[in-house]
């Protein structure tokens, strides 16, 4: 079990509240994911569910009991730190135990469930070795490693991916999200990737400056962003944004559109526009181009056949279901 | 590329004269006090017995007998290892506390340790005495192991804090998460990883208590009584008698010397306030 409620949870340091209180339902077996620019908060939250940030006011409820006052050893989670936070002076085997070890488990079951970990995490040969002795990828796995064993309530994991390289991250992603669908087990992920936000979510938390600004299933985000910065934060590359006359005609303080929700050709179209640089990722191709007449630069994904070159002209059509509207306050008009 | 500069020839040769100078400008004193007590009280004034003159044993055998040197040796132990113990007892706790729970006053605390070691000694040598032999501590182990204690704690709390902080948070809070109590993460965390330098602050302390001398001359007799006043007790009215007084001196540095000759990798990462990665 690890359904996990925040009631009206608030965190200050000192004078600076970092964290408005929120109110935010985990339910058990969920994959959430926190996500935002740095300094938004998500980590704090984090900590706060963890135990290891006091919250300034509001309750911490773990599967139907108060955990406010309960230090972050007796909460039944475990985390996966940034920096893997293994134990330098002890091996891989007993990193990995050394949880069941703090819980008594006995040692018969604790060889049993290390062997288990290590081979599913593929680390039987290097039980015996010390964290420094390892790769980044292979410390992750370990500090994984330590995590499963202990068969928490839920799992936290706190950007555990961003010391990784960029292959070894989508490796890791798949795996833990693998994971994820054999244990069931509630996750809380920390991340300021939306990318890994997008594809390993269940239900997305987005926040900014310690305020929740959306919660809802990655397509619910992508699809019907409730404001402009979830619009511009979710999505990759980012929303364009238009103002003034062009949004007046729909009845909007601005639109967006995605990148991908706009067709171009080189004979006609809603727009014209001027192409400044093209991005060939091979599959597809980002075009930035300038719109005549100004406005701001704007990003349209195109088919990785598409020849355009700097300076061609091009005709931008956006899909007018695609089209989202918010209001002056930045708000989706619906 | 990278320049880089070819070795001067001052690099090559002249580093090392000077290395080797300065050692020997520090040891020299050493070797001249061990050279003395050798010799006879009476060839150790007189110039032409400098180098050459016929060694003896006469002050340490003197030492042994008459002035119950192993009863000043075991008091320094004593009391050394004792206020050691006691001041790490009470350092690493407090060095603890102040690296992983640090409060807006912990710098200030840090300071304030600190600026205890520059008050003159002196200034409150006679409100010692007094306190103490009314207090009934005057001349007794307990006395010494407390003021050696004390003194040391500022530099040995500074030093912890220097090496706990060393350590990264995540990995004291991996063990909050990973399910262990406080006691747990002084055992199985803090101090495996903070062993050398908690070895080399022990080191340090110990030496520190072995050679002072303020205190433990003026707040003691006879009873608990270390090397130190052994040495200041030389000082006979006829004069200073330079063999018997440089057998006593190597005799009281002998052990310190041969402990840090022992441990030298340590006190220079301790001194040094080096690395625990």
């Amino acid at each position: 079990m690890g359904r996990i409620v925040l009631d009206k949870v608030s965190k200050k340091f000192g004078d600076v509240e970092v964290i408005p209180p929120l109110d935010l339902t985990i339910e058990d077996g969920e994959f959430a994911v926190f996500v935002g620019p740095s300094g938004c908060g998500k980590s704090t939250l984090l900590r706060l569910i963890a135990g290891l940030e006091e919250v300034t006011s509001g309750d911490v409820i773990i599967d139907e009991e108060v955990v406010t006052q309960v230090p972050p050893s007796k909460r039944g989670l475990a985390m996966v730190f940034q920096s893997y936070a293994l134990y330098p002076h002890m091996s891989v085997r007993k990193n990995i135990a050394f949880p069941m070890r703090m819980a008594k488990v006995d040692a018969a079951e604790q060889e049993r469930r290390i062997e288990a970990a290590a081979k599913a995490l593929n680390l039987t040969d290097y039980l015996d070795r010390k964290p420094g002795q390892l790769s980044g990828g292979q410390r992750q796995r370990v500090a994984i490693g330590r995590a499963i064993v202990r068969d928490p309530s839920a799992f936290l994991f706190d950007e555990p991916l961003s010391n990784l390289d960029a292959a070894l991250r989508v490796g890791m992603r798949l795996e833990i999200s693998e994971m994820h669908e054999r244990l069931q087990t509630t996750m809380i992920y920390v991340t300021h990737d939306q990318i890994e936000a997008m594809t390993m979510a269940d239900k997305i938390v987005v926040l900014q400056a310690g305020v929740i600004e959306q919660v809802g299933s990655p397509l619910e985000l992508y699809n019907a962003p409730c404001n402009r910065f979830v619009a511009g934060f979710i999505g990759s590359p980012t929303m364009n944004f238009l103002e003034g006359a062009e949004a007046a005609k729909h009845g909007a303080h601005s639109i967006g559109v995605r990148p991908e929700h706009i067709a171009i050709s080189t004979t006609d179209g809603t727009w014209k526009a001027t192409v400044g640089v093209a991005e060939h990722l091979g599959s597809d191709t980002f075009l930035y181009v300038h719109p005549d007449g100004g406005g701001e630069a704007m990003t349209v994904r195109v088919d990785g056949e598409f020849a355009a070159r700097h300076g061609d002209t091009v005709y931008l059509t956006p899909t007018a279901e695609k089209i989202h509207r918010f209001n002056d306050n930045g708000l989706r008009i619906t | 590329m990278a320049i880089v500069a070819p070795p001067s020839k001052f690099g090559k040769v002249g580093r090392p004269v000077l290395a080797w100078a300065v050692g020997l400008m520090f040891f020299f004193p050493i070797f001249w006090m061990i050279l003395t007590s050798f010799k006879t009280d009476a060839d150790a004034v007189k110039p032409e017995f400098l180098f050459v003159f016929k060694p003896t044993l006469e002050n340490y055998l003197n030492m042994t007998e008459n002035y119950d040197y192993w009863r000043f040796a075991k008091n320094s132990v004593i009391t050394a290892v004792a206020a050691t113990l006691f001041t790490l007892f009470i350092g690493i706790p407090c060095a603890y506390a102040m690296a992983f729970n640090p409060s807006r006053a912990t710098k200030d605390v840090l300071m304030w340790m600190l600026s205890t070691k520059m008050l003159p000694a002196a200034a409150v040598l006679y409100p010692m005495t007094f306190l103490t032999k009314s207090l009934g501590l005057f001349d007794t182990h307990f006395l010494v192991i407390l003021v050696l204690s004390l003194i040391n704690l500022p530099i040995v709390v500074w030093m912890l804090f220097t090496y706990f902080k060393e350590i990264p948070k995540d990995i004291i809070e991996a063990g909050q998460m990973d399910g262990v109590n406080t006691w747990g993460e002084f055992k199985e965390i803090l101090v495996p990883l903070a062993w050398g330098g908690i070895v080399s602050t022990a080191l340090l302390c110990f030496i520190f208590c072995w050679n002072e001398a303020y205190w433990t001359v003026r707040l003691t007799t006879t009873d608990a009584a270390t090397l130190s006043k052994l040495i200041e007790g030389n000082r006979a009215p006829e004069g200073l008698f330079f063999g018997r007084l440089s057998a006593v001196s190597a005799a009281a540095v002998g052990p310190i010397i041969i402990l840090g000759w022992f441990c030298q990798k340590q006190l220079v990462q301790g001194l040094t306030f080096g690395a625990v990665k």
